[in-house]
């Protein structure tokens, strides 16, 4: 089937997607945007966390012919042409990132969260990212690289 | 549509459904998307109820409509993560019936009713008759899950979950309790503890004839700590509970015992505090 979509503020059409195909496997394997990790394919890990229409999803439990008309953001629409988003510096900075498969899904995650609360507290934060996994920092570099971005985007 | 391919699969927030098709453990032979289907995310109040599209999701049922079903308001926020929840919908979980699905308990107790559609018309199911067995459901095939009527809570509710994490947990077991002053009636819901969600009308009978007897609903004292732990009790006594992965039968048990007393106790006290 085919899927068109908006992705990362463009239009974007799939060709020969298999209907039972998730939108992960569309955005990974037709349209070139692996930035997005397939590892659990359950939901269970966030490693493939996107926006869809706006609310935070994981891109593996979404079917990509829901995706058609709808609009995307993916991990690699976050940062601008020549500057990472200040959470992805931020976790460069803060040391969040280890062997880096899960960082694109705990980036957009956090994105979120501080979409919708600019200022969290450790709970939040935690509450926010559970349905990320990290099996290397342990969690807490990351949860200091949220509170370093809640600072630097913090209107002056 | 669904009458013209009865062998559809009806997909809404996908979080059960993907799963099957990322492992290949289901082949549909066609899917039914129904998130475009605008009616099913939509609510309103109905005749005294609240009947909620089975296509709306935990996260807005916790923003919206939170402050109206606080029982099934606490077991949504117990669901997955908030990707899940952004997704998820009461209208999957009754659809896919597990009997640890997290809605369940919390329907079970405010005696919710579930809408069915088919180009036949409507027709609505206590939720009390609609699980008929493990992951198996009332409906017919030519039908989808329309909506749920829910009444606004008559007073306070509960929901407590037992799992290893706070977050990202299928319920070793979960109960929910609903008190209803005006009705002086309490309402419950076991959930992972049986092959359905099932509720504990013995445990109902008991508490109802502990507050009437001792005149507690208008005295709005405290429930003496004997006829909690026998209420504890017949909740465990209601559930058919197995030993599997998550745990033993004894365990699922003895923790309902314990969730059911707090729970009341907690609902109790709230009741008491309201006067």
């Amino acid at each position: 089937m085919r899927i068109a979509c908006t992705v990362n503020g463009r239009p974007r059409v799939a060709e020969d997607v298999w209907e039972g195909a998730s939108l992960l496997a569309v955005l990974r394997e037709h349209l070139g945007l692996p930035g997005s990790k397939n590892a659990c394919e359950q939901g269970e890990c966030g490693s493939c966390s996107v926006y869809l229409d706006g609310r935070l999803v994981c891109a593996c439990l979404v079917l990509g012919g829901q995706a058609q008309g709808r609009e995307v953001v993916t991990v690699e629409g976050l940062a601008s042409k020549d500057e990472l988003h200040p959470v992805q510096e931020a976790f460069l900075e803060a040391g969040a990132v280890q062997c880096g498969f899960c960082t694109p899904g705990f980036v957009v995650a956090a994105h979120d969260l501080l979409t919708r609360k600019p200022q969290p507290t450790d709970v939040e934060i935690r509450e926010a990212l559970a349905g990320n996994i990290c099996r290397c920092t342990g969690y807490a570099k990351i949860i200091d690289a949220v509170h370093l971005a809640a600072e630097r985007m913090a209107p002056r | 549509m669904k009458a013209a391919h009865p062998d559809a699969l009806p997909i809404a927030g996908g979080t059960d459904v993907m799963v099957e098709i990322n492992f290949d453990r289901h082949r549909p032979a066609a899917f039914l998307d129904l998130t475009r289907v605008a009616e099913l995310s939509e609510w309103s109040p109905d005749d005294g109820m609240l009947r909620i599209g089975a296509g709306v999701t935990y996260t807005r049922l916790i923003d919206e409509l939170g402050d109206r079903i606080p029982g099934l308001a606490m077991a949504s926020r117990t669901v997955g993560s908030p990707q899940i929840r952004n997704r998820g919908t009461v209208g999957g979980n009754l659809g896919s019936a597990s009997p640890a699905g997290d809605a369940h308990p919390a329907l079970l107790a405010s005696r919710a009713i579930v809408e069915l559609a088919s180009v036949g018309g409507t027709r609505r199911v206590p939720v009390h008759e609609f699980f008929v067995g493990p992951k198996r459901n009332a409906m017919r095939k030519d039908e989808l899950i329309a909506a749920f009527l829910v009444e606004p809570a008559q007073g306070p509710q509960q929901f407590s979950k037992v799992g290893t994490r706070n977050a990202m947990v299928i319920a070793v077991c979960s109960l929910a309790l609903a008190i209803e002053p005006e009705r002086r009636r309490i309402g419950t819901g076991i959930g992972s503890a049986a092959p359905t969600p099932v509720t504990a009308p013995e445990a109902e009978i008991f508490i109802q004839g502990v507050l009437d007897e001792h005149r507690l609903w208008e005295k709005r004292t405290p429930v003496a700590e004997s006829a909690l732990e026998r209420f504890g009790e017949l909740v465990a006594a209601a559930a058919r509970p197995i030993d599997d992965v998550r745990g033993t039968a004894a365990y699922r048990r003895y923790a309902l015992s314990v969730m059911a007393r707090r729970s009341f106790a907690w609902a109790w006290n709230e009741y008491r505090g309201a006067a």
